[in-house]
């Protein structure tokens, strides 16, 4: 009977708590819109001009070409221009591929979300793996040599590291034949069915293994120092008191709390994940949503820019509101708060 | 009987516990007090086999402990722990039922939930079934350290290492832990060694003291004898202080430092006979034998002893 009388107002509790995390992510939200469509003005170039090029055109095409775009508006007009359409869930048309860029976002994100979310699963289980391991027994030698190894990797520049590998086990070297693909999702004569999946999937080992290796790290230091903290606590000497072995207390207590921290931030790098990466996707050319955010910047398509920035910022601070409410879910003592 | 012969525990350079014999006997509680850093709760740990003497053994009805596998499980189910703090020692995301029945999963008890049931019970948590489902942060700080007691009492102990088991409760609160504990002594015959820096707490629930200071054992006897008619200077000065003790006796010198133990009476420096010129040669010069696991009173000071081999 208490467990009812009590669950009502906890329920009710987290309901106000997620509408407030939520108000707080919908105000983020209209700062990253302003923030966006100034930004990008920052940056030096004039597409109009950068669009031009090769095409032999009269000033006076090019001012017709700044109107169609819509620059020769001003700034405070083309920024309400935006806004509008932006309200209206309508990012524009891109100045390069002359197409809605709502449609080539929805093309390039299946590749990064294949990619990138593959990475975060392989990264995320090797984090927490090792993290939960070296945390318990800290200054092993499992500790010492899995906390040095991942912090090199997390310091390495990963177009250095990406370049390392694409040289190494794609264009081959010496004696070692080129084992895997040098760009792109797959091949141009792959077969259909299962053989495409095998093709794509060996397209994905370099570019997954640059992200893993450059992130993992991350999950580990978290996971490390959490486990740490549970290590201390009176309730682990409770349990091994009580004739639990040691494997089992890592198990059963240690590791379930220190997830919570952990689980935090592998939603918060969720978000990231619909952002790609956009070094990795440029080294590899993988035709995700990082390679078109790298095109447009080079031009710099402005709408096209504005629009990936704005899905990945946006998806960044959904996922970190996500992770507060779930963190809230997931932890009693938060939970009837 | 639990019983520790010549424990010696060691961290690095620091002899945290330095010869120490003691026992503790089913339907007894026994207080082990001193200062913190003591080595109190070392002794206390080691006793549970959470630490490996460096020599001596700790044994359990004339068996040593063996550090390794079932019998070590064995030894377990006999002797529990109950820790300071019951916020700590309770997993934050586990139900007091998953807590209590810890142990009896562990040890494949049969009839898990009558078990969990009973010894709910046996903590003064009435009806158990109520407590099943709720969060430790749901309850009270004394309901909490009741769990942890019946998370020890699952498994049938015979012996309960409580280390401070009332400090961090309210004092209302703790009268009542302290009536928990000698009720299950009377009805369970339940022996405990409780560790603790109060004086007063060993006065209300033990039947027998053991003080120690440095890593040793100085004095012990029965409860009466040591409290009401302390002979070693440092337990005298540790009574001093209570409120109603007519004088204070203040400790000068460093705090005791187990890596760097005094030579001849580890108390020397401090002690408030030698400061006052009533001390004797072998203070400083020679060190004074382990003292013996016996239930009669001793203490180990040269001062005493002396005077006691010139009365007698």
């Amino acid at each position: 009977m208490t467990v009812v009388i009590e669950a009502a107002p906890a329920r009710h509790g987290l309901l106000r708590y997620a509408a407030t995390k939520a108000g707080g992510a919908l105000l983020s939200i209209a700062m990253v819109v302003v923030a966006t469509f100034f930004l990008f003005r920052m940056l030096p170039g004039d597409p109009v001009r950068a669009l031009a090029v090769g095409r032999n055109m009269t000033p006076e095409q090019l001012d017709l070409e700044r109107a169609r775009l819509g620059l020769d508006k001003s700034i405070p007009e083309q920024f309400l221009h935006f806004v509008g359409q932006t309200l209206r869930f309508d990012l524009g048309t891109s100045y390069e591929y002359k197409r809605p860029v709502l449609d080539l976002i929805g093309e390039r994100i299946g590749p990064t979300l294949l990619l990138t979310g593959t990475a975060l699963v392989l990264a995320v289980s090797l984090g927490i793996w090792q993290g939960a391991r070296a945390g318990w027994k800290p200054g092993s030698r499992f500790d010492r040599f899995s906390t040095a190894i991942s912090l090199v990797l997390w310091s390495v520049p990963t177009f250095w590291l990406g370049l390392l590998l694409l040289m190494v086990f794609a264009a081959g070297i010496g004696p070692i034949p080129g084992l895997f693909p040098t760009r792109g999702i797959s091949s141009v004569d792959a077969p259909d069915g299962f053989g495409y999946v095998l093709d794509v999937a060996q397209h994905m080992v370099l570019p997954c293994l640059t992200l893993v290796a450059v992130v993992y790290a991350q999950y580990l230091l978290v996971m490390r120092s959490s486990v740490l903290d549970e290590v201390e606590q009176d309730y682990i000497t409770t349990a091994r008191a009580k004739g639990l072995k040691d494997d089992d207390i890592r198990r059963r207590h240690a590791v379930p709390n220190a997830l919570l921290p952990t689980v935090t931030l592998v939603f918060m790098r969720i978000g990231f994940v619909v952002g790609g990466a956009v070094t990795v996707e440029a080294i590899f050319s993988w035709p995700g949503l990082g390679q078109l955010f790298y095109e447009a910047i080079r031009v710099p398509d402005f709408t096209l820019m504005q629009g990936t920035f704005l899905l990945i910022t946006v998806s960044v601070i959904l996922m970190n509101t996500l992770a507060d409410v779930i963190y809230h879910v997931l932890d009693p003592r938060v939970r009837s708060v | 009987m639990l019983e520790a012969t010549d424990v010696v525990v060691e961290f690095g350079r620091a002899r945290a516990v330095d010869g120490v014999n003691l026992s503790v006997a089913p339907g007894e509680i026994v207080a082990l007090v001193g200062e913190s850093g003591c080595g109190k709760t070392t002794l206390a740990r080691t006793l549970l086999g959470l630490e490996k003497p460096r020599s001596g053994n700790v044994s359990y009805e004339g068996r040593p402990l063996s550090y390794s596998g079932r019998a070590l499980r064995a030894f377990r189910r006999q002797v529990q722990l109950v820790l300071q703090d019951p916020t700590g020692s309770l997993n934050p995301r586990h139900t007091v039922y998953e807590a209590v029945a810890e142990g009896p999963r562990i040890h494949k008890l049969p009839d898990e939930e009558a078990v969990v049931t009973s010894a709910l019970a046996r903590a003064g948590l009435r009806p158990p079934e109520r407590f099943f489902l709720r969060y430790p942060h749901e309850l009270s700080g004394g309901q909490r350290q009741r769990v942890v007691i019946a998370g020890a009492l699952a498994l049938d102990p015979k012996i309960l290492i409580a280390d401070e088991p009332v400090a961090s409760l309210d004092a209302s609160i703790r009268g009542e832990i302290l009536a928990l504990l000698l009720r299950l002594r009377d009805d369970l015959g339940l022996g405990a060694l409780v560790v603790t820096h109060d004086l007063g707490l060993a006065w209300n629930i033990a039947d027998r003291v053991a003080v120690m200071y440095l890593g040793r054992i100085v004095e012990s006897g029965r409860t009466e004898d040591v409290l009401t008619n302390p002979q070693h200077p440092y337990t005298q000065a540790l009574l001093s202080v209570l409120p109603e003790s007519p004088e204070r006796i203040i400790l000068t010198g460093e705090p005791p430092d187990p890596t760097q133990i005094p030579s001849g009476c580890r108390f020397h420096p401090r002690c408030q006979l030698v400061a006052a010129g009533n001390g004797i040669d072998a203070c400083h010069s020679t060190p004074l034998p382990v003292l013996p696991a016996t239930t009669d009173p001793q203490v180990a000071c040269h001062v005493v002893q002396a005077l006691q081999a010139a009365s007698s």
